[in-house]
């Protein structure tokens, strides 16, 4: 069981509590979304009611206690990813946004006709259209690394798929669909025997794992604040100073920049030249402590106790029978797409829903994956720390009711 | 069909008050969705499909003495349920019968949900077709 007390972790979290249709909430969209704890809620409570004042700007009180805030919250941030300065992190809107900020600003940069991007067959849509948007812009060719039907990526195809056009290689270290853990270390390793660098999409990964950016020497790792228990419209971009250094900025606006006159701006020195406009910065402290929280819960026992979350619901959800599972690799996070044989998703989905069952049915943003197996999407649970094998005995009740009814 | 529109959506509302579990609503529909007169298994390609990104409906209408025949079917059970109930409210009416029509019942039978975009089923996008269709009759007829 847990290493802390799942009772009181539960007890964090205000929404948990709630009946939906006369039934007790059992959350299991963690993957879409997770839920706020009382800490980042009074958070960011606290300033919005107290300490509310635009950042980098104010000569006074006000103004002055948020910019240390969020310059704290920056060096949270760099903390909990071990990133080596709090300069090579930026906050963005998400994930998304962060891999637009480095699709536009390395494009600019590098990319260049008839040059190469390789992501992976199991990317959200979110680490695909930017990059080809950025080929189309560039005449640039996007390349794929396949998996095969268990979820695993083909990691022995990419040497062959890297040349001299290659730029960059943009992966995911865990799949939001197959929940595989991909081998970012060995990619990584790859990658940079041919001096390529590398971005990381830990938006389904930072909330589950240990992240050391320093360790993986992964030269950019974006995610999102809403998925780690934090407010939504925050996410970070991490980027190694060099790079930050060279790339361009994303957009222009005020904070970026240094000395503008209407011949020509100069840039503001990083993180901030990637700041533009004001920043969600009560965003970025409520994000700093929702991971002070994982923090004091200890991302270990946090990933110990989701992992066995999921073995238990893999388990029972076998031990129903007539499930199909996608994605059964060993290294798996606590993610499960499955169909219930012969029922369609959207019904099952409607059943779950009036039980109180919260889960995700359809592609998961994240279409190419279920084109290789030919189906259109299938069910998602996606457990989080707070979690419980009661409430999974609960989605296996859910399951039955859905067979009683249409199998 | 003797009675109105609004006499069949009251006939279908009168069916649903008597549930008062989820359970036996959908199991209603799921009954419902067997009765739906099969669409012409040639139209159930692309240029009859309303995508939704949950679910799939393949929807038909034909124009017959001055009605509209709508045929429908959907891969999902309780959408094709649903889809029972807008083919008995507004098939074989006028096609000003049916841009008239307020569909309250979907409403009053607790099914609204069903019908927000964010659900994405197809059966909003449905709807909107259906009344697409009977528009585009109108603007011929008066034509001729």
């Amino acid at each position: 069981m847990a290493n802390f007390n799942i009772h009181k972790v539960r007890s964090d979290f205000p929404v948990l509590s709630q009946k939906v249709y006369n039934k007790p909430l059992v959350y299991l969209d963690n993957g879409a979304t997770s839920q706020k704890p009382i800490q980042v809620i009074e958070t960011v409570n606290k300033y919005h009611s107290e300490l509310n004042s635009s950042i980098h700007r104010g000569v006074h009180f006000l103004s002055d206690q948020v910019t240390n805030a969020y310059e704290k919250a920056r060096e949270t941030v760099k903390t909990f990813i071990n990133a080596e300065k709090s300069s090579e992190i930026i906050f963005t809107s998400g994930t998304t946004m962060s891999i637009n900020l480095l699709a536009f600003s390395f494009g600019e940069k590098y990319v260049r006709q008839d040059d190469e991007i390789i992501i992976s067959e199991m990317e959200h849509h979110a680490n695909i259209v930017p990059w080809q948007m950025l080929c189309e812009r560039r005449n640039a060719k996007l390349k794929v690394i396949p998996f095969d039907d268990l979820g695993l990526l083909q990691i022995d195809a990419l040497p062959g798929m890297i040349n001299n056009k290659t730029k960059l290689i943009a992966v995911t270290h865990i799949s939001n669909t197959l929940g595989t853990v991909n081998p970012i270390k060995e990619i990584i390793r790859i990658a940079h025997a041919s001096g390529i660098p590398v971005l990381i999409d830990a938006a389904q990964s930072v909330q589950h794992t240990a992240i050391d950016v320093q360790d993986l020497g992964c030269d950019f790792l974006v995610f999102s604040g809403h998925k780690v228990y934090g407010p939504t419209g925050t996410g970070v971009f991490y980027g190694k100073e060099k790079y930050l250094e060279a790339l361009p900025p994303y957009q222009g606006g005020g904070d970026m920049v240094d000395v503008v006159t209407f011949e020509k701006t100069t840039y503001n020195v990083i993180p901030f030249k990637f700041e533009a406009g004001t920043t969600n910065y009560i965003g970025a402290i409520g994000l700093a402590a929702a991971l002070d929280y994982i923090s004091s819960l200890g991302i270990e026992s946090v990933s110990a106790y989701e992992s066995e979350l999921l073995h238990y619901a893999m388990q029972q959800l076998d031990t129903l029978g007539e499930i199909t599972i996608y994605g059964r690799t060993p290294e798996k996070a606590s993610i499960l797409c499955f169909l219930i044989n012969g029922v369609h998703m959207a019904d099952a989905g409607m059943i779950f829903d009036k039980m109180g069952v919260a889960v995700r049915i359809g592609s998961h943003c994240a279409q190419p994956v279920w084109q290789h197996y030919g189906i259109d999407g299938t069910l998602r649970v996606s457990l989080s720390l707070y979690n419980t094998k009661e409430e999974i005995d609960y989605l296996c009740k859910a399951v039955q009711q859905v067979k009683s009814m249409f199998a | 069909m003797a009675d109105t529109i609004q006499e069949v959506q009251q006939e279908i509302i009168d069916e649903f008050v008597v549930f008062d579990d989820w359970m036996d609503r959908y199991n209603y529909l799921i009954e419902l969705s067997n009765n739906l007169p099969e669409i012409d298994p040639k139209l159930k390609n692309n240029d009859y499909l309303i995508r939704g990104c949950q679910s799939k409906v393949w929807l038909n209408a034909e124009y017959r003495d001055g009605k509209i025949i709508y045929t429908a079917d959907s891969d999902a059970i309780i959408t094709k349920g649903i889809i029972a109930l807008l083919i008995r409210v507004l098939s074989n009416r006028t096609p000003k019968e049916i841009m008239d029509t307020n569909l309250e019942f979907i409403d009053k039978i607790g099914l609204r949900e069903n019908l927000s975009p964010t659900r994405a089923n197809g059966l909003l996008s449905m709807i909107k077709q259906m009344k697409l269709y009977a528009i585009a009759y109108d603007a011929k007829e008066k034509k001729n």
